[in-house]
């Protein structure tokens, strides 16, 4: 699972980093910023789904990695 | 068709001094005679109460924030995505989150430089419009993005965290002063003696003001938001505030310190320092922007809790749920309705909008869209998935969302656990206008923790 997050869509509502903090941080001006950009852990796969699932702008989306 | 002001003895507008004709008191009063400022042809005695809320919609109606939650749905199942009212000159009401968000994310077609309804709005030679009174509210693109930025970092979560214990203090303390209480007999008023005095107390807190003129705030609010059919340079709450921010202002340069007002004075613009106007705009917009809204988000989550004391129970039982809670509060009762005028005519899904009418932004109706949300009209304390607009959608996203989280988060918890239960005691009193949110609110405690 990978998790990516529209820089130009998010307005720095900050439920992402509230419900996942282990994969989103807030800037000095409260925008959104991804921290993991890879693979993200099966443990926190419930997070990532939980943040986009929250965001009022639709500024995550989550990708599942391709089996090879 | 709309009459100009000509009240050149009007009284200085909210910051006073040095007003270039240009000034426009988006939040404010008629100002210093300027032609900038329309009166619009409505008289209300004209129209009366509403008896079609799809033609002629009033949010100042008396029977409106009471019933709101049932007016929208009626509107959404009658097929009404978009009402329409004569009043206030021309207004238009998305009810959808589809139609909302489309005029939220459209700055060219729907211009910010008034934000509330009333009987006045700025008209053309509102210049410089992209700043507006109370800027970056009342400001359109490219100036409200450099706006914003000035007062964005004052805001961050990292900056509003540390400020939790001092609300937690605030919130006890005023919990102590409803005296003894004796539960099953005593009524309080949650609205009145709890939720009112948070906010005001915590943005006064911030911005350095001396904590004996909370009313005056709160008059200069209920003015500003309340009295939106007043006629234009009587509403003197405005003109208290003017002066009074100007007096902080000139303090706060005597006296440097560390706090919000002295930050806003020392912000620079492109390597310019801001002048005091604009100053006393961002200290006026926090003053509106942070206080009636979160008040009424707090009194609308408690009457919601004295109503549902199986939600009360679960925050008990579960204090994690609040994460969810919370949201759930700030969803179902949304407290904040915002505004823009049609800058230019344009044919909106079949409205044939004209300039300068009136747009109503309810982002609480939004909120209960049954596209959006599942049982929309049901509180859900843990609701999982909650993409909710109570904050605004798009480049105007609500400033202080932290504070007021934290803010909101923080008197529920405290009331909830020094009363483990209460219920509603009479009648509820809503506010007239763009916040919605209960003004009187008896609840009568039933239990008082040890």
């Amino acid at each position: 699972m990978r998790v990516h997050l529209d820089y130009g869509i998010c307005q720095g509502h900050n439920r992402c980093h509230a419900l996942a903090p282990e994969l989103f941080d807030v800037d000095d001006i409260g925008q959104a910023v991804l921290t993991n950009e890879c693979d993200v852990a099966e443990e926190l796969h419930e997070k990532a789904v939980l943040a986009a699932a929250n965001c009022p702008e639709y500024a995550i989306t989550i990708t599942e990695n391709r089996l090879t | 068709m709309t009459d100009i002001v000509h009240d050149n003895e009007a009284a200085p507008g909210p910051t006073g001094t040095g007003r270039g004709a240009d000034y426009v008191p988006i939040f404010g009063d008629s100002p210093e005679g300027t032609d900038v400022w329309q009166r619009v042809p409505y008289n209300p005695d004209d129209y009366g109460p509403v008896s079609d809320f799809a033609t002629d919609f009033d949010h100042a109606d008396p029977s409106y924030n009471r019933n709101a939650p049932e007016i929208w749905k009626e509107l959404r199942e009658g097929g009404c995505p978009v009402a329409h009212s004569d009043r206030y000159g021309g207004m238009w009401i998305p009810i959808t989150h589809d139609t909302v968000n489309e005029i939220a994310y459209d700055t060219e077609n729907f211009t910010s430089r008034s934000v509330v309804v009333s009987v006045g709005r700025p008209g053309d030679l509102s210049l410089p419009a992209p700043i507006g009174g109370a800027p970056p509210i009342t400001s359109d693109p490219p100036f409200h993005g450099m706006a914003r930025r000035l007062l964005l970092p004052a805001f961050a979560p990292k900056q509003i965290e540390p400020w939790e214990p001092e609300v937690q203090r605030l919130c006890r303390e005023l919990l102590d002063q409803m005296g003894e209480i004796v539960p099953g007999e005593t009524v309080v008023d949650a609205a009145v003696q709890y939720a009112q005095n948070i906010p005001v107390a915590v943005i006064g807190r911030m911005l350095g003001f001396p904590a004996k003129d909370e009313e005056l705030f709160r008059k200069f609010v209920h003015d500003t938001l309340e009295r939106i059919t007043d006629e234009p340079g009587t509403r003197e709450g405005m003109d208290d505030l003017g002066n009074y921010i100007r007096e902080q202002i000139e303090d706060h340069r005597a006296n440097p310190r560390d706090d919000l007002t002295s930050y806003l004075m020392n912000v620079e613009i492109e390597g310019q320092p801001v002048n005091d106007d604009l100053v006393g705009g961002m200290v006026i917009l926090l003053l509106i922007a942070g206080i009636d809204t979160t008040w009424s988000a707090i009194g609308s989550s408690l009457w919601h809790l004295a109503q549902h004391p199986e939600d009360h129970q679960r925050l008990l039982d579960d204090p994690d749920v609040m994460t969810f809670a919370l949201e759930e509060f700030l969803r179902a009762y949304a407290p904040v309705t915002m505004a823009r005028l049609v800058a230019q005519d344009n044919d909106f899904h079949g409205c044939p909008m004209k300039k300068d009418d009136w747009i109503l932004l309810p982002f609480p109706a939004a909120n209960r869209d049954p596209l959006k949300f599942e049982s929309p009209d049901t509180f859900i304390v843990d609701r999982k998935e909650n993409r909710h607009a109570a904050f605004g959608l798009g480049i105007h996203r609500c400033l202080g969302s932290n504070l007021a989280r934290l803010e909101l988060k923080v008197a529920i918890e405290e009331f909830v656990r020094r009363f483990p239960r209460f219920e509603l005691a009479g009648d509820t009193r809503w506010s007239v206008g763009q916040i919605r949110g209960p003004r009187e609110l008896p609840v009568r405690i039933l239990e008082v923790a040890e």
